[in-house]
């Protein structure tokens, strides 16, 4: 299969008052053609500054990709991008959809010209060429009435429908890979069925490669490829989408998947919980970050971080309990 | 008098927004809960869930019905009846942070109600809030921190801890768990059920997360735009599901198992809801209900039994 992004060792940082926030600390993955990857992870863990990152989207001095950090697309180091190849870049080769569309949307246009602004960047069309097709992406969107619809503001729309404007935007350029950070989260159930549905299609349609970001697994298990699990800046389980169901290895894995109800589970029975909480990541971290809240830590836990077992040719885990039971292996 | 504890008859909210624009939040619901049960509340952002849950406390006057607890109307209470309401009656809020004066430590936001209502001699006071602490989980150090020190677990624990001190019998809570993470969640459903069980409280629970409802309920009532579409006991509402928007609502839960196969939403409701304000006559789904006739368009179908305590308002049923 085609590699289209390659992310080595990543690093990235926030610069508080009160100090650096080593968001995300050293993180590797891949990404294909045509597949879609799910990163997963609570609040905090770093996956909004990950794929921040990926686009260059860090603006030092608040924040800044550390040394030794490597991005690649297709085979071209992202990092070493200058200004006009990062605008081919963003928007162009990458689209990326957002948790609050009214935030990312520019309340003052129409939306069919926050459509076509894009198209005529990228795709250098003239403006009735970029408004035309600007109407047609509405279309392939299920926006009913794209004519009427590309005069309004954005104020206009329910959430359903500028989630739908965000994905418009986002897929006019026909990216190649599109980035989308808990797109349905703010959207009701059956609403968000209906969006899921809709970058489904238009995945296949355009054969866009998607990397989705979300918090749960249920929208992870329906959706994914491939799952990374993240936990305080480093991806500490990766797997396809039914190993990680079938075997989860890592406890913090586990202890997501056991924290939902069951459908047979019993009625007001007590819920597996994990105690405590993540770690701060204003602080250094000895060993694995997970250790204080894992039952199984043992000395070398809070010592030294896990190296990575290999369960299978796609799925690893980052714990020193997998490490002795199945031993190391490259990643 | 009957035996139900909590009894809402025919209660209406409408907000005037406008020359002859009403918003109709609440819109002639009428449910029974009984002591120590959870009733779970369950629909889609902006159906009057909470309006339901704040009016049900009298935070907001009602436009019509009433609601008894323990067979007294508590619209029609007295100061001094009101007072003693509060103490028995507690609410815990989506949003913890909001809910807490950011410039109060933890401990004397623990100590308000008692402070007020008189629970406690100053001499108790410090022992009392550690106590509190301690039965929801946390350490008593946190008594001298701010809110803006904590997590939003802890946080949400706090507000817990502050709900109890009254030692109520009733706690409305308003999506108590939906701004936590997965993790913490579990935690705080599992305070929330060991609660009950000791002090035997009655809660109206209002989420959006309907396999967290599954788990802590006793009954469910679905709601949408301000009318209650079906209810009945949690086993017979997720068994069997009757009205076509709790069948949607139920298949567009994303199951974490790659197995079960994708979302169909060729069955699902087409579109998303009409406003609420001045709601056109007939049934509030039917514009998006794929089983929808003519008659669903003229007049609203009451909620009416379909078989033991199970209710359903739906007239292709």
């Amino acid at each position: 299969m085609d590699r289209l992004l390659e992310v080595k060792n990543l690093k990235v940082s926030y610069n508080t008052w009160k100090g650096k926030v080593r968001a995300v600390r050293g993180l590797e993955f891949h990404l294909d053609r045509n597949e879609t990857l799910a990163i997963v992870g609570e609040s905090g863990c770093g996956k909004t500054a990950a794929v921040k990152a990926l686009m260059r989207l860090m603006e030092s001095p608040a924040g800044e990709i550390e040394e030794g950090s490597g991005i690649f697309f297709e085979g071209r180091d992202v990092l070493a991008m200058d200004k006009k190849e990062l605008v081919r870049l963003r928007g162009g080769d990458i689209g990326m959809i957002f948790q609050d569309p009214m935030a990312s949307l520019n309340p003052t246009m129409k939306i069919g010209d926050q459509i076509a602004e894009s198209l005529m960047i990228h795709r250098k069309l003239k403006k009735k060429e970029a408004q035309a097709e600007a109407r047609e992406m509405l279309r392939q969107v299920d926006i009913p009435d794209a004519d009427f619809m590309a005069q309004k503001y954005p104020h206009e729309l329910s959430g359903g429908m500028r989630q739908r404007v965000m994905i418009a935007i986002a897929l006019a350029c026909r990216p190649k890979i599109l980035i989308a950070d808990e797109p349905t989260t703010a959207l009701d159930v059956t609403v968000q069925a209906q969006i899921l549905e809709l970058m489904g299609e238009l995945q296949q349609k355009f054969g866009t490669a998607v990397i989705l970001i979300t918090h749960d697994l249920g929208i992870a298990a329906g959706n994914a490829d491939r799952i990374h699990i993240m936990y305080a800046g480093q991806i500490v389980e990766r797997g396809r989408t039914e190993e990680l169901f079938s075997n989860p290895v890592h406890p913090y894995t586990r202890a997501l998947l056991h924290s939902t109800p069951k459908i047979d589970s019993k009625q007001k029975s007590v819920l597996y919980s994990l105690a405590g909480s993540p770690p701060d990541l204003m602080h250094s971290i000895e060993g694995c970050p997970f250790s204080p809240r894992c039952g199984n830590s043992k000395d070398i836990c809070r010592e030294s971080l896990p190296e990575t077992a290999k369960i299978s040719e796609t799925h690893q885990v980052m714990c020193w309990k997998a490490v002795r039971e199945m031993g190391g292996g490259e990643l | 008098m009957s035996g139900h504890y909590i009894e809402i008859k025919n209660l209406k909210k409408y907000f005037h927004v406008g020359k002859k624009l009403w918003l109709k939040a609440v819109d002639d619901i009428s449910l029974d809960i009984d002591k120590g049960e959870t009733y779970a509340l369950v629909g889609e952002s902006g159906c009057g869930k909470t309006t339901l849950g704040r009016t049900t406390l009298g935070f907001y006057e009602a436009t019509g019905g009433e609601v008894l607890v323990n067979g007294t109307n508590i619209h029609k209470l007295g100061k001094e009846e009101r007072f003693g309401f509060t103490r028995k009656a507690q609410m815990i809020f989506q949003d913890s942070y909001s809910s807490m004066n950011p410039r109060m430590t933890i401990g004397d936001i623990v100590a308000e109600g008692m402070d007020i209502h008189r629970l406690c001699s100053s001499k108790d006071r410090a022992e009392k809030i550690c106590g509190m602490l301690d039965m929801v989980g946390l350490s008593s150090e946190l008594a001298a921190r701010f809110p803006h020190e904590l997590s939003g677990g802890q946080r949400q624990r706090v507000v817990i801890a502050r709900a109890l001190a009254l030692e109520p019998e009733f706690i409305v809570c308003d999506e108590p768990i939906s701004s936590l993470d997965v993790s913490v969640q579990a935690q705080v459903v599992n305070l929330l059920i060991e609660r009950q069980k000791k002090m035997e409280l009655t809660y109206l629970f209002i989420a959006h997360d309907l396999s967290m409802v599954r788990h802590i309920s006793d009954k469910v009532g679905v709601m949408y735009m301000g009318k209650l579409m079906e209810s009945a006991s949690t086993t017979e509402l997720y068994g069997n599901p009757l009205h076509p928007y709790t069948q949607a609502l139920l298949s567009a839960i994303p199951v974490p198992d790659p197995g079960a196969g994708k979302i169909i939403t060729a069955d699902m409701p087409k579109g998303e809801k009409a406003g609420m304000i001045n709601p056109a006559p007939g049934c509030r789904f039917a514009s998006r209900c794929i089983y929808a006739k003519a008659v669903c368009k003229e007049t609203a179908p009451e909620l009416r039994k379909i078989k033991g305590g199970h209710f359903a308002a739906c007239h292709i049923l």
